[in-house]
């Protein structure tokens, strides 16, 4: 059922419920752990496993069209995420990508620095641009007049 | 949570502007409403959590428009003549051209916020996966945008499903602000506004899933667009554009991997079942269909489509993509796997789970259930105003990205006319929005009234299916039938059947015609009645009660466009049978409708296309 929760690993710290784009990781009152209270919203996407730090959380691919006996399971650090993935015949794989270049938190937020003039306000010019656009103008085109 | 029978709590949150929808439109109006609004309140209403929200959950794995200026690789005319190309001649090229001008800046920007890019390092440059695509290691997209956003506005208010906007009291064509409710402990959310920007997505699960048990969340766009973005505006009396325009595409069989990057990047191709190349051997009898538009390059989305069904329809399927003929070195290996690990990752379980070695076997190739959407190969959306400096004076009433309701403008899916825009394209649209909106304040500062009785006629509606369920629950004993009461769920699938069989779903091969969509339409209608009946019981079929209803208009406003134009303007994505053929001396031109909330009656009309250049 897309994702399922570990009940050895699970400490019910509703990360996961706070993460989930569909709503649909919720605590089990009974048990204090949480599960997928419905497994044809998922999208496997991946984002309460990644988010769980008990790593309670897998995937079984959806059981209409995924045979058993595989997995896919990421481990997500500040500056990389590494996929361990076991085929159906037990081939295992590997692979790690690069996930953000600067530390998280140093954004500049668009209200540093000065306040933009009267005469940006009412152009065409975004924030930031012709600087960020790294050429000279923003281009144009001549208006055509109106057609009747 | 509130108690069964407890009046929910009600917040009232005033502002300048309210972003409604976190994912990439309104994170880039987020940011730039701060950047030329320091003194105004902004604040974000968002059904989700920014960090995961909306179509970039996952992340991605290339950002899909990217002009290069700075390296003189593409003009925005250039793209102009791609999209006009792309959409079968129809698309607002004022909005198109306003996305490319300045799409650069907000990849920049994102580039230096830290996502990271993949760099030719002889040559500095991004690293093209097509002529508009560049490759990135897109794993926390969306995280890093989402910082960006927490740093620019006032308040983000997390798990509030925004279910209507709120018209001013003394105006209905004027917007004040929106209503919802969270999800979390069910109280009412009123927030009022000067200007508001709808930035919620497009729509899945409108037409019937080719996995229906539970590889139904194996949608291609996700399960959570639910089409707020049109069934906000649609009950506004805001004019929409190009419904009809609906996306099929063509993805890997069950895990819906995208193909961009293996056919762009790695140059593999696609065979039928014999190995034959079928493209150039059915361009005879695709001329006859749409003429010379048959011969455009690169050959129109929806026409690559069209050869591929035509190929199955022959019985010469399944169509391969020979991925073993390309993933000849380690490195390729792990793009290929890269590509979806960090954007469709149910690929990756469903090739693991299928025993599928992308370097020693094909995969199957298959055309997708139709979506509704304004970012990709299509612009369903809403009729907006276009840039200053460029746009015509019929495509022009003031502010840029404002929809025909004052107050009310839209970036992302939300914008019709547009295509092509996706993950870059948005963010900057809600830029292109925020500036505008910010613009609008200034000369309309002052707040804007409405009437108590409309907040108190939304707060009954909006729990309308608790307090159904309430009273009518215990008539029955357990289970899931009730004479008296629909279930979100049991009116989803009855949704989804309808638009499949009448509207042109994948078991109707994408085809309708006037006499299945006018059926099609009396079913909605049946369906809409019986939403008085549906049923709650706990907040989380509340939220899915309310994204039914939102797919219900968005799928009527698609029916009702389908039927007004009487031609097959984008075979492959739908098909009107008993109008087989372009026909672009009568159709060469915008469908455009509007709803009259206070009479409940629709309009569908035409508006002029005119070309940019
Ligand atoms: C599988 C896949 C692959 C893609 N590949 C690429 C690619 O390689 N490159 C690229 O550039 N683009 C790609 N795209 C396209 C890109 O993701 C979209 O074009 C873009 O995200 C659209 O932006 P948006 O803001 O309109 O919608 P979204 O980003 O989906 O944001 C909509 C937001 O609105 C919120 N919302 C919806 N309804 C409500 C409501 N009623 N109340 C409150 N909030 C609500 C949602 O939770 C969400 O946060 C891909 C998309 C998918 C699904
Ligand atoms: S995030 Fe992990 S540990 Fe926390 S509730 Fe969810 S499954 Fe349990
Ligand atoms: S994989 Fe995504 S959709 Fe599925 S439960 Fe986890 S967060 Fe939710």
């Amino acid at each position: 059922m897309p994702t399922f929760v570990r009940t050895d690993k699970c400490k019910g710290c509703m990360e996961c419920v706070r993460i989930c784009p569909s709503d649909i990781m919720h605590i089990d009152p009974e048990q204090g752990r949480a599960y997928n209270i419905e497994p044809a919203m998922c999208w496997e996407c991946f984002a309460c496993v990644k988010a769980c730090p008990e790593a309670a959380i897998e995937v079984r691919g959806y059981a209409d069209f995924a045979p058993l006996g595989h997995s896919v399971q990421p481990t997500r650090t500040p500056d990389k995420i590494e996929w361990k993935i076991r085929m159906r015949n037990g081939d295992q794989k590997e692979f790690t990508f690069p996930i953000r270049t600067t530390p998280w938190g140093s954004i500049r937020a668009p209200q540093e620095g000065a306040s933009p003039s009267a005469e940006a306000r009412s152009g065409e010019l975004l924030s930031f641009e012709p600087d960020y656009l790294a050429v000279e103008a923003l281009p144009t085109l001549p208006r055509r007049p109106t057609t009747a | 949570m509130s108690e069964p029978g407890a009046e929910p709590v009600t917040h009232e949150v005033d502002c300048d502007l309210l972003i409604i929808g976190g994912g990439f439109a309104g994170c880039g109006a987020a940011f730039e409403a701060r950047y030329w609004g320091r003194d105004l309140k902004v604040v974000v209403a968002e059904k989700a959590a920014i960090e995961r929200s909306g179509a970039v959950a996952q992340g991605l794995s290339a950002i899909n428009c990217y002009m290069g200026m700075r390296w003189n690789e593409n003009q925005p005319e250039d793209f102009v003549r791609y999209v006009r190309n792309d959409l079968m001649g129809l698309s607002r090229e004022d909005l198109v051209y306003d996305i490319a001008r300045h799409v650069d800046s907000t990849v920049h920007l994102f580039e230096e916020w830290g996502l990271p890019i993949f760099t030719d390092p002889q040559t500095g440059r991004y690293v093209r996966e097509g002529r508009w695509q560049i490759m990135i290691h897109g794993e926390s997209y969306k995280p890093i945008i989402a910082e960006a956003t927490r740093k620019s506005v006032d308040e983000v208010h997390e798990r509030i499903m925004v279910t209507h906007l709120l018209p001013a009291a003394d105006d209905p064509h004027r917007v004040a602000g929106a209503v919802g409710f969270s999800v979390r402990d069910g109280s009412f959310y009123v927030f009022r506004a000067k200007a508001v920007i709808v930035a919620a997505s497009g729509a899945s699960h409108i037409y019937r899933p080719r996995s229906a048990g539970e590889g139904a969340g194996r949608t291609w766009y996700p399960p959570w667009a639910s089409g707020s973005a049109y069934a906000l505006l649609i009950q506004m009396g805001a004019e929409m554009t190009q419904m009809e325009n609906r996306l099929v595409v063509t993805r890997f069989k069950d895990g819906y991997g995208p193909v961009g990057a293996w056919f762009l990047l790695l140059k593999a191709i696609a065979t039928n079942a014999a190995g034959e190349s079928y493209e150039t051997s059915r361009l005879p009898e695709l001329r006859e269909r749409v003429g010379a538009y048959a011969d455009a390059k690169p050959m129109p989305t929806c026409l690559r489509n069209h050869l591929m069904l035509q190929e199955i329809l022959a019985g010469r399927g399944p169509i391969l993509l020979h991925t073993e003929r390309v993933l000849d070195t380690p490195e390729k290996e792990s793009i290929g796997w890269e590509d979806f690990l960090n954007m469709t990752i149910g690929q990756a379980v469903t090739w693991a789970s299928q025993g599928i070695e992308p370097k020693s076997v094909p995969s199957e190739l298959i055309l997708s259930e139709p979506y509704v959407m304004g970012s990709h190969a299509v612009c369903a959306g809403a009729w907006t105003s276009g840039p200053g400096d460029l746009s015509e004076a019929e495509y022009r009433w003031g502010y840029n990205r404002m929809t025909t309701v004052a107050g009310l403008f839209g970036a992302g899916d939300t914008v019709g006319g547009s295509a092509h825009k996706f993950s870059s394209g948005s963010y900057t649209e809600g830029r292109l929005a925020a500036k505008a909106a910010v613009a609008f304040l200034r000369d309309h500062p002052d707040p804007v009234p409405v009437r108590a009785a409309d907040v108190e006629g939304f707060r009954r509606k909006i729990f309308a299916p608790r307090e159904h369920w309430e009273v009518e629950g215990p008539q029955v004993t357990a289970g899931t039938v009730h004479p008296e009461v629909l279930f979100p769920d049991q009116g989803l699938t009855r949704l989804e059947k309808i638009m499949d069989e009448y509207g042109g779903g994948v078991s109707a091969n994408y085809s309708t015609s006037r006499n299945l969509l006018e059926r099609g339409l009396g079913h909605l209608a049946a369906l809409r009645h019986d939403m008085s009946r549906l049923g709650a019981r706990d907040l989380h079929q509340l939220q899915r009660g309310w994204e039914l209803d939102h797919r219900l208009w968005t799928a009527e406003a698609v029916l009702r466009h389908t039927l007004f134009r009487e031609e097959t303007r984008w075979p492959g994505y739908y098909y009107r049978a008993d109008f087989p053929h372009v026909d672009d001396a009568r159709w060469k031109c915008f469908v455009n409708s509007t709803y009259a909330p206070a009479t409940g009656e629709w309009q569908v009309f035409t508006r002029p296309y005119r070309a940019l250049f």
